[in-house]
């Protein structure tokens, strides 16, 4: 790992004066070169130095390795949110790569400082994720590998199973409370007060029994009735709570918490903070740093970023969005003037001159995120133009088939999938189902069923987590069903008729 | 700031892994097909359920956007083949396949069905002799001159007779500090082997029977493979007659005459007697059949073949019987019956894929 060479700091220096000409704001921004090998452990690591230790690193260490030694894949940028930020260039690159990768990086870095989604992320998290790694090794000395692994395994299992929003919300709680747990459940001994020597007879009076049972009912009209009150979707933090965990199982899940909110803001802004990156890193460098020799190597590389076709490119749909916002606002063509502008021609030739562009993306980077983008600003016009399609899996050909290009659907199935950072939202709606402590979850089903097999084995992670039996309530073969799971199988209820099955 | 090492996390994922190998062998025995060459000393095997489960949503319930040109209904482009999807951040299906070198998989194999070594047969008497360069001459080619030994040896008389000088260290080897590497005879047990297989490819053996020959010969050579250095493999096809052909040939032809078990035996009795001197060779003859044999006497000549020419030279002569709708299954039984004593004659019975591991342990079992 070394710092800059004199060359690459001077194109330091120089694009991040550009960057700031342009109206880009961002943290300080430091630059590692590593090699390949090392770029491929960091990136093992989800981009941080240090990690806490477990075997699915070694795993996506593995995939990389071997990705980048068939000449399949290879990671080109790699950036820390983090105050301040840290980005890595490998050292192998040439250096009209290493500048596309620092103008890329000043987008993301811009992204991370404002975009509002990112407000309450730790802007620390280097220091945090190295407390997180010294915290679980101590554990692992102490309690034993296989020990801290399994339940790493199960907190890792779960680690999706948080409320994105929660960071916006007064309700949100971080640090655990241990007096939070819910209190004993026994009613309180009432005794009333007597001289020892009489102790024996008041006490044991039918007046004590009665006041006894008076309050026995007061308690519990005075519990609510449910619990949780509300559907709570913040999983890990309700388990935090009121699983049965030993202080150190606690802190480990409180920490794989912490990181997973700390990464939340990165899959609800992918196509966003991408595009941004890709923005600024083809404005700074066609516009400021590339030399004439360097243009067709940067044309290949960035088209290389950009291609893709079959698939949601994050990278190609961001950026092809932010500069058909910015040509919309500098043309004016937004408001209801233009909205109700039915006259094709037009419409095609629509410009007041507003010249809003500019300032619109950089508001627009600000507040949104992937589905307040997409749903604000992807049009009828825009998707006609790119050729944007659905495309769904066709069981007798054994193919993926073009199902439609209609808007609406198009639209709908973009929103779907990027809702939640595409996993399925789930809830707990009970924590005590037919009053046996059954923890009770909901699958909000919206026609996307769930992979049946992750389900059940996930089921049995939260289930030795809870430590009572576990369900969820969902859609199975087109069927409402309830899958619930006692640590050894899942047993399968279908929610509309009284049968049942075991799988 | 310091990055970690991930090797620790490397070798964990792999001891993982290699223990779900472990566990799944048998399965991965039955199904051979699960296996897949790379190369010539790697095979991949896919080690399911590897991944952590999550919540998510079934892959190929998923639907998703695509850009570019092409009619509704039409197939998405740029697939390759079957089942390919479009590349994306959508789920696969997550099955993980990892490298293995051959001698590893051997080593499970031998883990998971107590296969012993193999002893070299008959210990001294199959010797090959190797030149090893491990000794050192006063005369020999310049080729092969020592540099060290022989600046070594001039140093040394120039020290004895003062000639050297420490503040101007100079070593000028002459004629007789010369040293030459020279050339050892080694004895060491052959370690070459030959396969023959050998199968009835008569009407009667379907392609569930070949493909069950197929994975029993894919496990033999690799633990064969794991105990010799040189290991050849030959074919044998018979139905009324044998014919010799290579590894695809064997594993796909099917004829539909009648069967002569003992054109094959014949045959390889003259492969043996014409290219593989038992002194030199260990040599593993397995015949495959679904149990039928011609009549007329045909069965009494295999007998006398097997005990007259081919157990005396092999190391292990093995059978394997598999089960089908048309085998009379009576071959083994006759082998068993009559050739009782014979202890490098091995048979086995294979109804289902699910006997393979069995099987295998069988053959392989007891070493030889």
């Amino acid at each position: 790992m070394a710092g800059l060479s004199e060359d690459l700091q001077g194109w330091k220096e120089k694009i991040e004066r550009y960057a700031r000409e342009y109206g880009l704001d961002f943290f300080e921004l430091n630059f590692e070169v590593i090699d390949y090998r090392q770029l491929n452990e960091v990136a093992s690591y989800g981009g941080f130095p240090v990690r806490y230790p477990h075997w699915t690193h070694g795993m996506s260490f593995d995939q990389l390795s071997k990705g980048y030694t068939y000449g399949l894949s290879k990671i080109y940028e790699m950036v820390i949110n983090n105050d301040p930020c840290y980005a890595y260039l490998m050292k192998e690159n040439h250096l009209v790569d290493q500048k596309l990768v620092m103008c890329h990086v000043y987008g993301h870095c811009d992204f991370f400082k404002n975009n509002v989604w990112f407000s309450r992320t730790d802007r620390q998290m280097i220091d945090t994720m190295a407390n997180h790694a010294s915290r679980i090794r101590r554990y692992i000395g102490r309690y034993g590998l296989e020990e801290v692994e399994e339940f790493l395994d199960r907190c890792v299992s779960l680690e999706r199973l948080i409320d994105v929003h929660s960071a916006f919300l007064s309700k949100q709680r971080t640090t655990v409370d241990e007096t939070a747990a819910p209190e004993p459940r026994q009613a309180p001994r009432v005794r009333f007060q007597a001289k020892s020597y009489m102790e024996s007879f008041i006490n044991a009076s039918a007046g004590a029994q009665e006041e006894r049972q008076r309050r026995a009912q007061e308690e519990k009209e005075r519990r609510p009735k449910k619990f949780p009150e509300s559907p709570e979707r913040d999983i890990l933090l309700f388990l935090l709570h009121h699983a049965p965990l030993t202080r150190w199982q606690r802190d480990i899940l409180g920490m794989i918490r912490d990181e997973s909110y700390y990464f939340a803001p990165q899959w609800q802004t992918k196509i966003m903070n991408e595009g941004w990156a890709s923005y600024w890193h083809s404005r700074l460098m066609t516009e400021k740093v590339l030399n004439d020799a360097e243009i067709v190597d940067f044309a290949d590389h960035h088209s290389g970023t950009m291609g893709g076709n079959d698939s949601l490119n994050p990278y190609k749909l961001g950026l092809y969005l932010y500069r058909d916002i910015e040509e919309r606002w500098n043309k004016g063509r937004f408001g209801s003037e233009y909205e109700d502008c039915e006259n094709f021609k037009e419409r095609k030739n629509w410009d007041t001159g507003a010249g809003k562009g500019r300032q619109k993306i950089f508001e627009v980077r600000t507040v949104h995120n992937d589905v307040t983008f997409i749903d604000t600003f992807l049009t009828e016009e825009f998707a006609q133009e790119n050729r944007m399609f659905i495309y769904r899996y066709d069981l007798e050909t054994d193919q993926y088939v073009i199902a439609s290009r209609e808007f609406a659907k198009i639209k709908r199935q973009l929103l779907a999938q990027l809702t939640n950072g595409g996993h399925p939202l789930i809830s707990i709606v009970d924590a005590d189902y037919k009053g046996h402590g059954i923890l009770y979850l909901k699958h909000t089903y919206e026609g996307i069923p769930l992979d049946i097999e992750y389900a059940k084995a996930t089921l049995a992670n939260l289930c030795s987590l809870w430590g009572k039996p576990v369900c969820i309530e969902s859609v199975y073969q087109d069927k409402p069903v309830l899958i619930e799971h006692d640590g050894k199988e899942a047993q399968f209820t279908s929610l509309d008729a009284p049968s049942s099955a075991t799988a | 700031m310091q990055i970690s090492r991930i090797d620790r996390d490397l070798h964990r994922f792999q001891d993982i892994v290699r223990g779900r190998i472990k566990e799944n062998l048998r399965r991965y025995i039955s199904h051979g097909e699960m296996i897949g060459r790379k190369g010539k000393d790697l095979v991949s095997i896919p080690v399911p359920s590897i991944d952590i489960p999550r919540f998510r949503f079934g892959p190929k319930d998923q639907a998703g956007i695509g850009f570019g040109e092409g009619a509704e209904g039409k197939p998405v482009p740029g697939q390759e083949g079957e089942g390919q999807g479009p590349a994306g951040d959508a789920p696969g299906d997550h099955v993980l396949e990892v490298e293995l070198s051959i001698d590893e998989l051997a080593k499970l194999m031998g883990e998971e069905l107590e296969l012993p070594r193999i002893e070299p047969r008959g210990k001294q008497q199959i010797n090959s002799a190797r030149s090893r360069y491990s000794s050192i001459h006063l005369v020999g080619p310049q080729g092969l001159r020592h540099f060290k030994r022989s600046y070594r040896e001039a140093l040394k008389r120039q020290l004895q007779t003062g000639a050297y000088d420490p503040l101007n260290p100079m070593v000028i080897p002459i004629r007789r500090d010369m040293r030459y590497r020279a050339p050892v005879k080694v004895q060491q047990p052959a370690s070459n082997a030959v396969i023959i297989y050998m199968m009835d490819v008569s009407g009667s053996m379907g392609d569930e029977q070949k493909e069950t020959v197929r994975i029993e010969a894919f496990w033999i050579d690799t633990w064969l493979k794991s105990q010799y250095q040189n290991l050849q493999t030959r074919f044998l096809i018979h139905d009324a007659v044998a014919h010799e052909v290579d590894r695809h040939t064997f594993f796909h032809t099917r004829e539909s005459g009648g069967t002569k078990i003992s054109s094959a035996y014949t045959m390889c009795a003259e492969i043996i007697e014409d290219e593989y001197p038992p002194s030199e060779w260990n040599i593993y003859p397995f015949h495959f059949s679904d149990g039928d044999n011609w009549g007329g006497g045909d069965t009494e000549r295999c007998l006398a073949l097997l005990k007259d020419t081919l157990l005396p030279t092999v190391n292990q002569f093995s059978y394997g019987q598999v089960t089908s709708t048309y085998g009379s299954g009576q071959f083994k039984r006759e082998l068993d019956k009559q050739l009782e004593g014979a202890d490098n004659l091995v048979t086995s019975q294979i109804d289902t894929k699910d006997d393979i591991p069995d099987s295998i342990k069988v053959f392989l079992g007891k070493g030889r």
